[in-house]
């Protein structure tokens, strides 16, 4: 198969990549603690900042609860701020998370998808990213190494955005991405920085000519309004993330969207799923349409917020949905099944779903042709 | 008690400008004791006021002019970090001015 290589390409890691775009955009502070595999990550982002690509205070902290809080804390003085993890890591986060969309904390955080423990595991599933599904935060997955370094690059304006003012993750498989080599084509220094723009966040901590509290206590009188106010950036955030891609495909040519349609004219069995894997069904649609099966994909890129209504549309003269969840729930439905069942309720489209990919599990071309043909498991290529 | 505002009139995360928050009598809490200050032994080393919890000691500029009844809590903090012994804790029944100005003529004496 020829491969089509874009003018000017190089290649990298998605680890490296996303280093790439960070150190272009040149935040001000940088904790983290290294966790695989996001250390390409922050091992990246430490030699760019050595080697005077970019000024960034790194703080080497003591775990990742820390990385997150220091993160927070930076942020919210008025300083642009990112970090980096996965797995494990984004565990002993978690509740930092939850901290830094609540306080809504403009922040871009790096995520090399990993399986939870236990057994312990270092490859790619997505249970880290929905360990955090509901604390707020902005969450994009990229299929390729571009794309991770693309969205890096556009994260910032999302995330500072005065009607979003939430974290942005930034989701790329581990391994899969974080440590293949991909080519890929980098925005010039001078766009990424002018795209960027400064940072400026309402009401800094650091302001002393308007001083404000932030972290408020808030019991039955105002709890619920200030965890209401999540929705609303989320809402706003579907527009915004909307625009900034828009704003940004004429710089590089190349097209953004919260979700990717593949084959869909026509189609009548569609499969719904998010990252790396996407590759290897496009390449079976390929096989399935050239044998006169009128397949296709939908490809989610932004998980938070979840585009409910553009994906109902999308899917509007669909048979079938079959959606694959590169994690589990044990009993109940994991989490694009759930949305997808609320996402498509009333409006005819049959609905199936797999789990598959847990751990790093390799989805195989047959199998995805299998699950095409609904001849595959719930849990893909599970040993019974 | 302020009518409650809705969400769209709360900043993002809840951030408190002062002007936002009613100002909260939290020296109705007081334990019982609040501090009296013997203005002849003071040196105006100002550690009551980096100690107190409840920035319930009052300066002008930068000299000593006594104790906020409004947030002071009676906690002693201030009695016990005053270097020279100035601060005593007096019964909640001692008569002092419900906001203190104790450093008048003869604080340079
Ligand atoms: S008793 Fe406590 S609250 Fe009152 S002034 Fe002294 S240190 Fe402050
Ligand atoms: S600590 Fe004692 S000596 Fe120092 S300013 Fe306060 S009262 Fe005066």
């Amino acid at each position: 198969m020829a491969v089509k290589t874009q003018e000017g390409a190089q290649l990298l890691t998605g680890g490296e990549a996303v280093a790439y775009a960070m150190a272009q955009i040149d935040p001000d502070v940088f904790p983290v603690y290294p966790i695989t595999p996001q250390t390409p990550i922050i091992q990246t982002f430490a030699k760019l900042v050595a080697n005077g690509k970019a000024t960034t205070e790194i703080v080497n902290v003591e775990s990742e609860h820390s990385a997150m809080s220091a993160t927070i804390g930076s942020a919210l003085a008025g300083a642009r701020s990112m970090t980096a993890t996965s797995s494990q890591g984004l565990a002993l986060m978690a509740e930092m998370v939850y901290i830094a969309a609540g306080m809504r904390t403009p922040i871009v955080m790096a995520v090399g998808n990993r399986a939870l423990s236990a057994p312990l595991n270092i490859h790619c599933d997505h249970s880290d990213s929905m360990m955090i599904r509901d604390s707020g935060v902005i969450q994009l997955f990229a299929e390729s190494v571009q794309e991770a370094y693309d969205l890096t690059v556009m994260a910032t304006r999302i995330a500072e955005h005065p009607d979003v003012m939430l974290p942005v993750l930034v989701c790329q498989d581990g391994f899969t991405l974080t440590h293949s080599e991909e080519p890929l084509v980098l925005t010039s220094d001078e766009v990424v920085k002018d795209f960027a723009g400064e940072y400026k966040v309402p009401l800094p901590l650091l302001d002393v000519e308007e001083v404000t509290t932030k972290g408020i206590f808030a019991l039955q009188d105002y709890y619920t309004e200030l965890r209401y106010q999540m929705n609303a950036a989320m809402e706003a955030a579907e527009t915004v993330i909307a625009d900034v891609f828009d704003e940004y495909s004429p710089l590089v040519d190349r097209p953004f969207g919260l979700l990717e349609e593949y084959e869909l004219e026509g189609a009548e069995k569609v499969v719904f799923l998010m990252g790396s894997t996407a590759g290897t069904i496009k390449d079976v649609v390929d096989e399935l349409r050239s044998e006169g099966q009128k397949v296709g994909l939908l490809r989610l890129i932004s998980y938070r917020p979840f585009p409910a209504e553009a994906i109902r549309n999308a899917l509007a003269s669909v048979d079938e949905v079959i959606v694959l969840d590169r994690s589990d729930a044990p009993g109940a439905v994991p989490s694009l099944h759930a949305e997808m069942a609320a996402a498509l309720y009333g409006s005819g489209v049959k609905l199936r779903a797999h789990v598959f990919g847990l751990g790093g599990r390799e989805l195989v071309p047959d199998e995805a042709r299998a699950i095409f043909a609904g001849e595959a498991p719930t849990h893909v290529a599970l040993r019974s | 008690m302020s009518s409650l505002r809705p969400w769209q009139e709360l900043s993002p995360g809840g951030t408190i400008r002062p002007t936002d928050a009613e100002k909260p009598k939290t020296g109705s809490w007081r334990t019982g004791i609040k501090p009296l200050a013997d203005l002849s032994k003071c040196t105006n080393c100002l550690l009551c006021w980096l100690y107190c919890p409840d920035s319930a000691i009052l300066i002008e500029d930068t000299t000593f002019v006594g104790f906020d009844d409004y947030f002071c809590k009676g906690c002693e903090v201030c009695a016990a970090v005053c270097p020279v012994g100035a601060i005593e804790m007096v019964s909640e029944e001692t008569e002092t001015p419900e906001r203190w100005v104790m450093r008048s003529d003869e604080s340079g004496s």
